[in-house]
């Protein structure tokens, strides 16, 4: 069998070598972080004319990562684009005659995707967090406070799986237009829209994005009734990115190149 | 080496590849020759394992591609030039490549220098010409030194220097004593290149034969004549102990015997000729009538033939005459350059 490493590193020099990687996750590090800053600023000056109920449930730690609502949209296109450009290209036809053990193949590409995803992810979240704490003045929260820690390396945690989330859909569907096209409105609106629909909600906070951003919450809202806790949100959205990647793997196993 | 052994692959209830067995020998240029459709392209990609085959099995130096660990090393393959991520650089995309299968960097500078295109490495190959596209993916083909090399349809859209350069690169591959295995749908480029011959259509095998065996048997060259005194002349052809055919048009055919021969008999027994020309069945026109049956897409309606004497009766054994939908053959005269002509030449040619 074609040895892990050497294809890791193989894997490695692919995502490396290609412009869209830089552009993506640059791009998702820079609205998520700017964005976030931008609204705690906000918070923070108009703290005076804010409700009393609304200071009282005032979660700094979730307001700085208020920009991953859009930066997550950088995440999805980089998750999709590692997977689906090697067919879209034809790419794909080279990288199984290299290595035509289809397992190896995959699980060293959605290692390198992920472990990238990781350290990109971790930065931004602990950046984006002292960028919005330092805006927010007097209402900051500190890494040292109750759940703000587990928040933090949680938000990290949710961007690693969005992108594998994205790169398990996206090696079930092949295409960059079918990925994205699925993918972008899905976590932009759709998702958003439906949590916050009575009824439909309750479905809805099983969805991969509602419930892995649980963990970002220190206080907890008061009119949300989720039966799961930070933790058990990031275990569901982990389930959805299991059972994505094993379908991915299906398909790459049993559809010809 | 590489073993077929009845090959097959369905998509739905059509049958792209139909009970292939034949064996792909080390050391010589193998043509894989069919029309357009007949399957080859999807028995090459069976044979690396990007398809599953319906049927049937391929296998390399004994092996299943899939249980090869490193099989950049016994084979590499050049399928279409577009098996590339444009927006990587010549240089990554081999590395890359190259770092899956342990074959050392150097490699990489090495095999560019050979294709050619050192100068461009660090450019993305988005920009390249299809040419220059044609010669990386032959520089993914040979980074692992492979024993074997397979090519499919290395020629198609290339200008004449490149198809010059690929045809040169085949014969000093081969040369070396690899296995090339090279498709085609052009016999006229077999015939250059190839030393043995696999030709499908449909799916099916049609022919496995070598290269002189094919040329010997399908490259009948024979004379043709007119007159104004038919019944004479073929009396005295066939005094002289020569086979006469008539053909629709009224011309006479004979084998075996050179023109000058035909005219000199003629000159004896003062028989007026309106015509003497020494004619010859091109390979091409073998391959088409080999392949008639099983073109995918005909091209309805009679075409008309191009330049050259028409031999309308030269059907060639020992392939059954009168195909349906097959355009009349355009023979060939003598004077024009044969298929094959250069294959026999002993000058040119593989350096055999």
């Amino acid at each position: 069998m074609a040895a892990p490493a050497a294809v890791l590193q193989s894997e490695w020099t692919k995502i490396r070598s290609v412009r869209s990687t830089v552009w993506t996750l640059a791009l998702a590090f820079l609205v998520t972080a700017a964005l976030g800053a931008v609204i705690s600023l906000v918070f923070d000056n108009n703290w005076d004319s804010m409700s009393d109920s609304d200071k009282a449930t005032f979660d700094p730690t979730a307001v700085s990562f208020f920009g991953m609502t859009l930066g997550q949209l950088a995440l999805i296109v980089f998750g999709v684009l590692v997977i689906s450009s090697e067919y879209s290209t034809g790419m794909i036809r080279t990288s199984l005659t290299a290595v035509p053990q289809r397992a190896t193949f995959y699980t060293s590409k959605v290692a390198v995707a992920g472990g990238l995803a990781l350290v990109v992810g971790m930065l931004t979240s602990f950046i984006t967090f002292f960028l919005g704490q330092a805006l927010l003045g007097s209402h900051k929260a500190r890494i040292g406070d109750p759940g703000v820690l587990r928040a933090v390396v949680g938000a990290g945690l949710y961007m690693t799986l969005l992108v594998l989330l994205c790169v398990g859909a996206a090696a079930m569907l092949r295409s960059p237009m079918l990925g994205l096209g699925i993918l972008m409105p899905f976590f932009f609106l759709v998702s958003p829209i439906l949590s916050a629909v009575p009824k439909v909600k309750t479905v809805a906070h099983y969805f991969p994005d509602q419930a892995g951003q649980k963990i970002m919450q220190v206080v907890p809202s008061t009119d949300d009734h989720v039966s799961y806790g930070p933790w058990g949100g990031i275990g569901i959205m982990a389930v959805w990115v299991v059972v994505a990647l094993i379908g991915g793997y299906i398909v790459l196993r049993q559809r010809d190149a | 080496m590489i073993e077929l052994q009845g090959l097959t692959k369905r998509y739905g209830d059509k049958t792209a590849v139909d009970h292939l067995t034949f064996t792909v020998r080390p050391g010589v240029v193998t043509g894989f020759l069919g029309p357009n459709g007949a399957g080859k392209s999807t028995t090459m990609r069976m044979m690396l394992g990007l398809d599953s085959p319906s049927g049937g099995d391929v296998r390399i130096d004994g092996r299943h591609y899939a249980q090869l660990s490193e099989p950049l090393k016994h084979i590499g393959a050049l399928l279409d030039a577009k098996s590339i991520h444009g927006g990587r650089t010549a240089y990554n995309h081999l590395l890359c490549i190259a770092q899956s299968n342990r074959i050392p960097r150097h490699r990489v500078d090495e095999v560019l220098e050979t294709v050619g295109l050192t100068a461009v490495a660090r450019k993305r190959s988005k920009g390249f010409s299809l040419g220059m596209g044609q010669r990386l993916g032959i520089a993914a083909a040979l980074l692992g030194d492979p024993e074997i090399l397979m090519f499919d349809e290395p020629v198609n859209g290339l200008d004449p220097e490149g198809i010059h350069w690929i045809r040169n690169l085949m014969k000093g591959l081969a040369a070396q004593g690899r296995t090339v295995f090279v498709s085609s749908h052009l016999m006229s480029e077999m015939a250059l290149t190839a030393e043995h011959l696999i030709v499908i259509g449909r799916g099916r095998l049609l022919a496995d034969t070598s290269m002189a065996d094919f040329i010997e048997r399908n490259s009948r060259s024979y004379v043709r004549l007119r007159t104004p005194q038919p019944e004479r002349l073929k009396d005295v052809l066939s005094a002289a102990g020569h086979t006469v055919v008539t053909t629709g048009d009224g011309a006479f055919e004979v084998t075996g015997v050179e023109a000058a021969q035909l005219g000199e008999l003629a000159a004896q027994h003062q028989l007026v000729l309106h015509e003497l020309s020494p004619m010859r069945a091109s390979l091409e026109e073998a391959f088409m009538q080999l392949t008639a049956e099983s073109v995918e897409y005909h091209a309805h309606g009679t075409v008309a033939p191009v330049g050259g004497p028409v031999a309308a009766g030269a059907h060639l054994a020992p392939v059954p005459q009168g195909q349906p939908g097959q355009p009349g053959q355009p023979g060939q005269p003598e004077q024009q350059p044969q298929w094959g002509a250069q294959w026999r030449n002993p000058g040119s040619g593989k350096g055999r």
